[in-house]
């Protein structure tokens, strides 16, 4: 029918981790062993039906597995459009799409005999998750997190605390994801021998890219089959809040060869696209290298990493997965944004019609839905990745209605 | 012949070691490094490593990331960079400079454009840190046909099937890295570096400088033992970060640590 039905979406990324221009392994020296180890060891266990069944009853068994598909009624009907469906990661344990992918490299960790694992943070969703599974498989854990964001998420950060995890806040830079993850790259250079890297988006280099991406399909495997038996049909569209694009691209990813399926990533928009403070590097952004691939970046002219700027800690980061790049180039996805102020609104109107408080990464894709919805018709269906919920955000939220609590 | 390929050639005739010290341009101002670069050379320094700031540096330790933010406060650039080794040129056509930082700031200048500019200032030789061979094709055949030499890093956790690739790609010299670690780290095993470095032998004939861990002229003489340069960078540029506002007094400190070194590897 389309294109999009010539293109080999599982045939990505080829042996070395590219999509098309994009991903690869843009890393030092020290690291590419480690690289190359993790990358025969996923190979063999991706193909290891024992490794499968391992990850699938965690899922079910600790996480609660398969999370609702929700046609939210009130919404609907408040925008008068299409029929939105919520995908409901916020009811996953810890309380978002993150711990799907921790889950599964916590094992690999096992596998490899790592008794220790490292993560970076910014909204501290990924640090929880990487957390909690390190509690219950009794591995070290130390999570990385900007100083900025230390402050913004104290919530998250006592939470990693009570899990036995130790927080370490990183004061270089711009305080925030992006230098947490410099300072886990520098730990993990300099302990490599004992130590696993979780990293929590489908950005780094190759294999990370690939094997958050196939952790997180769980999604989108979920939500095509939910939505063929509660609708009888597939959906119309499909959104989801773009920071780095784990909680998308494991929605999307399962629906790239539907090609009556229409995406949309959406990034954070900050103040505005136009006012230069956003995080939306695949809306105004190019093409660059950073932290282990290329994608596209948000960078001066001469090639700084600029800073970012959003409401929500988790979209706060300056590049984006190179998967999303590609999907991007080709035209697959399209990638749009939401303003700090619209996502609040969807913040407030997702929690009084429908009893359902999203985190502020999530509340990106409401909002968008919400005007998306408005421009189809009745019989159509918008599905929305509810990547997370909103009760880490109630501090932000206060503090922007002027109460402190 | 490369200034970098001539500078190995005379040291080995006179069976002397190259001494490779680090600075980051700009740190802790663009106006100190011109002046310091001629310092360093004085006191005995073979080669530079001359790093371009960047926002990002990965694979760095406290001490050079704390160098590229002073650096980058006076938006030094990767074009004030080969600004200053224009300048340099101007009054010494000998000592062979090797440009170190991360693929981005190259990427966005453009590889040609980087690459004509960096011969056409005087640069010998770029050392990239976070783009390894696999990811290079693209760039070194454009290096190589401006006379730019490629560094490399190998690391102790490099095999000698990889060591064996990345030095058929590299040309100028290879940069041992003596730690797994960032910039800075402390922990230096000679014993341990002589004998990776007797493997790396088998797979190279290109010269083999040693970097990471070397503070003083003790452990620069030990190092220059085994290998056919000492890199030497953060001892140096904790100097500058101790007197970032009396550049005079880390221009000096950084001279005689270099007078140091030269002379306990001449011994």
């Amino acid at each position: 029918m389309s294109e999009f039905s010539k293109t080999d979406f599982s045939a990505v990324p080829d042996a070395r981790g590219h999509f098309g221009p994009y991903g690869g392994r843009f890393v030092s020296e020290t690291l590419m062993e480690a690289l190359d180890d993790l990358e025969k060891l996923y190979r063999k266990l991706s193909q290891d039906p024992a490794f499968q069944a391992e990850f699938d009853y965690d899922l079910a068994h600790y996480v609660g597995r398969p999370s609702p598909l929700y046609l939210a009624e009130r919404l609907t009907a408040k925008v008068g459009g299409a029929q939105i469906y919520l995908k409901r990661e916020d009811l996953n344990h810890t309380g978002a799409h993150k711990v799907n992918n921790t889950i599964g490299q916590a094992l690999l960790a096992k596998h490899m005999g790592k008794p220790r694992v490292i993560a970076e943070t910014g909204a501290g969703q990924h640090g929880v998750a990487t957390a909690t599974v390190a509690a219950r498989l009794g591995l070290k854990c130390q999570v990385y997190m900007g100083a900025e964001d230390v402050k913004r998420q104290s919530l998250n950060v006592y939470r990693m605390k009570l899990l036995g995890a130790e927080v370490i806040p990183v004061t270089s830079g711009s305080k925030t994801l992006k230098d947490a993850m410099n300072e886990a790259m520098r730990d993990w250079v300099t302990n490599i021998d004992d130590t696993f890297y979780i990293i929590g988006t489908v950005a780094g280099p190759h294999p990370y890219p690939e094997l958050v991406r196939d952790f997180q399909c769980v999604i989108g495997r979920e939500a095509r089959a939910q939505c063929l038996a509660q609708a009888g049909r597939l959906p119309d569209a499909l959104v989801a809040c773009v920071g780095g694009g784990s909680n998308a691209i494991g929605l999307f990813h399962p629906f790239l060869n539907d090609d009556s399926v229409k995406m949309y990533g959406v990034e954070a928009g900050g103040h505005g696209i136009s006012t230069g403070q956003h995080a939306a590097p695949l809306s105004a952004g190019q093409p660059g290298v950073l932290h282990g691939n290329r994608t596209y970046l948000m960078s001066d002219e001469a090639g700084q990493i600029i800073e970012t700027h959003s409401v929500s800690a988790g979209l706060d980061y300056p590049g984006v997965g190179p998967e999303h790049s590609w999907l991007k180039d080709l035209g697959r996805v399209d990638y749009v944004d939401a303003t700090d102020e619209e996502a609040l609104t969807a913040f407030r109107e997702l929690t009084k019609v429908e009893g359902i408080m999203p985190a502020l990464e999530s509340s990106h894709a409401v909002a968008y839905a919400m005007k998306l919805a408005a421009t189809m018709r009745p019989d159509e269906i918008v599905v929305v990745n509810l990547s997370g919920r909103g009760d880490k955000d109630i501090h932000t939220v206060a503090g922007i209605d002027g109460i402190s609590i | 012949m490369s200034r970098i390929k001539d500078c190995f050639t005379s040291l080995q005739a006179e069976g002397r070691k190259a001494l490779i010290p680090y600075i980051t341009a700009g740190d802790p101002t663009p106006e100190v490094t011109l002046p310091l670069m001629h310092d360093m050379v004085a006191a005995g320094a073979n080669i530079i490593e001359l790093g371009i700031p960047f926002s990002d540096p990965m694979a760095d330790g406290p001490v050079i990331q704390l160098a590229m933010e002073r650096a980058l406060a006076h938006h030094v650039s990767l074009q004030q960079v080969l600004d200053m080794v224009r300048r340099f040129r101007e009054d010494d056509d000998i000592t062979p400079v090797v440009l170190m930082g991360y693929l981005n700031p190259v990427e966005r200048m453009g590889y040609a454009v980087f690459a004509e500019a960096a011969a056409k200032a005087g640069v010998d030789g770029v050392l990239t840190v976070d783009l390894p061979p696999e990811e290079a094709r693209d760039v070194l055949p454009v290096f190589k046909a401006h006379g730019l030499d490629s560094i490399f890093l190998l690391s102790p956790t490099t095999t000698k099937e990889r060591a064996r690739l990345i030095c058929e790609q590299a040309s100028g010299y290879i940069y041992y890295v003596s730690l797994k670690g960032v910039t800075g780290s402390s922990a230096l095993n000679v014993t341990e570096v002589a004998s990776r470095l007797e493997m790396l032998r088998t797979v190279t004939d290109l010269p083999i400088g040693v970097g990471f861990g070397i503070r003083d002229g003790a452990s620069a003489a030990a190092v220059a033992a085994v290998a056919d340069g000492v890199v030497v960078g953060s001892v140096l540029v904790n100097q500058i970060a101790s007197h970032a506002d009396q550049p005079e007094l880390a221009r000096k400190g950084i001279a005689t640590i270099i007078g140091d070194m030269r002379s306990a590897m001449d011994r």
